[in-house]
């Protein structure tokens, strides 16, 4: 059965890690074409969301719900459905770039003849195709996770972090691949920081800050002001 | 797909493997440097401790093993690539089998070289009846390698996970290291003491067969954060 959904929901979801609350009673949507920017300080409860959403980790209270199932009622199907572009890579450095794509789309059920080409193509990494991970700068190690965490074209992108480390011409090859996915129908959530990408490229933001959701709103741009005034200084 | 899932996982620690041959390496230089030290002490004119071979062929096991588990998800941590393995839609107990057979494969490689060696030099007759010892080092590898690539990929982002993991792992595998020497102490007697060697065999796969169970049964939901 294949698993298709057009908005991701998190419905009054709490994570506790032991004493710690890492979120609390969080309640929020992204719809199909959305970029949602998830937005707050160290701490937040940024990842932990983007880990809920990502299925890497359940809930305390409250669900996460795809269209109108939940993770458990759609099945190992619904992974297939979710790419998740994190601070770490998800790379075997060890392994060339091509090594590293076919690897990731076989575990997708994707035949790498037909995809991982492409996917070099659009990292620009073409040329460096059979060389080791651990010999890339983090740019091109950044644009070849890109490309592993869409190669199975996810309708949920999840991005944590993903500008950190970047140059200006990464971050914005980055930031168009975003507007791509959402304008392709996707639904983009992403963590960051970076207040100036942000702005500009998000069409809803979330602010955190200690586990709560202080505003769901949509971005308006002056994101920067909007931030101080809710979260406090950036 | 099950099987072809755990194939493709076990192919890529392999290419890794064969690029790096650390894990290989420094799993064999352990193993044989643990023979070697007990072989010193145990040892005296010539004439080796009763029983010492079965003790120490399974200790240089166990302890290479341990060593190879940690390293193996080590691995898979340092890029949270364990991450990217759970989020797949492939199913997650047979990526948890595919890094299994990937210890045990690694650990078929160290017993070829470990037990000539154990047998040269304390004079042991471990290859009188080849086909048991293989079956025994056989099950007994299995039986550790299911329980520690278990517990080794659900300490994987823990920070003590080197102290945990032997505390772990070490209570759970006795009854394999007891089936293991016993059984090879069967093996080395003159004749050898081949009903008793079968016994302790189907010992083992019976652990084998229930942790391998339990294993696959609790993977995901461990590995769920």
């Amino acid at each position: 059965m294949s698993v298709d959904f057009t908005s991701v929901q998190a419905v009054d979801v709490s994570r506790h890690f032991g004493r710690r609350r890492a979120l609390s009673h969080v309640s929020l949507t992204a719809s199909s074409g959305d970029v949602l920017g998830l937005l707050g300080p160290n701490g937040a409860g940024k990842s932990t969301l983007i880990g809920l959403l990502a299925t890497l980790a359940a809930p305390t209270s409250g669900e996460v719900r795809y269209g109108d199932r939940t993770a458990a009622a759609l099945g190992a199907g619904l992974r297939g459905r979710i790419g998740l572009l994190a601070h770490e890579l998800f790379l075997y450095p060890e392994l060339t770039a091509r090594q590293n794509l076919a690897f990731f789309a076989q575990l997708y059920g994707l035949d790498p003849r037909a995809t991982v080409d492409a996917a070099l193509a659009s990292a620009g990494l073409s040329d460096r195709a059979d060389d080791d991970v651990s010999g890339f700068s983090r740019g091109m190690r950044q644009r070849l996770a890109l490309e592993r965490a869409l190669l199975h074209r996810p309708r949920l992108a999840l991005f944590d972090e993903p500008f950190t480390g970047l140059d200006d011409r990464s971050v914005g090859a980055v930031s168009d691949r975003m507007r791509a996915l959402a304008a392709a129908g996707g639904i983009v959530v992403v963590a960051t920081h970076d207040l100036d990408v942000a702005d500009g490229l998000v069409t809803r933001i979330a602010l955190i800050k200690d586990g709560r959701l202080l505003a769901d709103e949509p971005a308006a741009g002056g994101l920067r002001a909007r931030y101080r005034g809710v979260v406090g200084a950036a | 797909m099950f099987l072809q899932t755990a194939l493709l996982v076990l192919r890529k620690d392999f290419a890794i493997e064969v690029k790096s041959r650390e894990i290989l390496y420094t799993t064999l230089l352990f193993a044989l440097s643990c023979v070697l030290v007990f072989s010193i002490a145990f040892v005296k004119e010539g004439q080796p401790l009763e029983d010492a071979a079965a003790g120490i062929l399974w200790i240089a096991v166990e302890f290479a093993g341990t060593l190879a588990l940690g390293r193996t998800f080590e691995r898979e941590r340092y890029s949270e690539t364990l991450r990217a393995l759970l989020l797949a839609p492939a199913s997650r107990a047979a990526i948890y089998v595919g890094k299994m057979l990937g210890i045990v494969l690694l650990l078929g490689v160290v017993e070829l070289l470990l037990a000539p060696l154990v047998a040269i030099l304390f004079h042991a007759s471990l290859f009188a009846a080849p086909a048991l010892l293989a079956a025994l080092l056989a099950a007994g590898t299995v039986g550790f390698a299911v329980v520690g690539a278990l517990f080794a990929a659900m300490l994987v982002r823990a920070r003590s996970r080197d102290v945990m993991l032997p505390i772990l792992l070490y209570p759970i595998t006795i009854p394999v290291m007891i089936a293991g020497v016993r059984g090879t102490a069967a093996l080395l007697q003159s004749p050898p003491d081949r009903p008793t060697v079968t016994m302790w065999i189907m010992i083992l796969a019976a652990f084998d067969v229930v942790f391998l169970t339990l294993a696959l049964w609790t993977f995901e939901p461990v590995m769920t954060e």
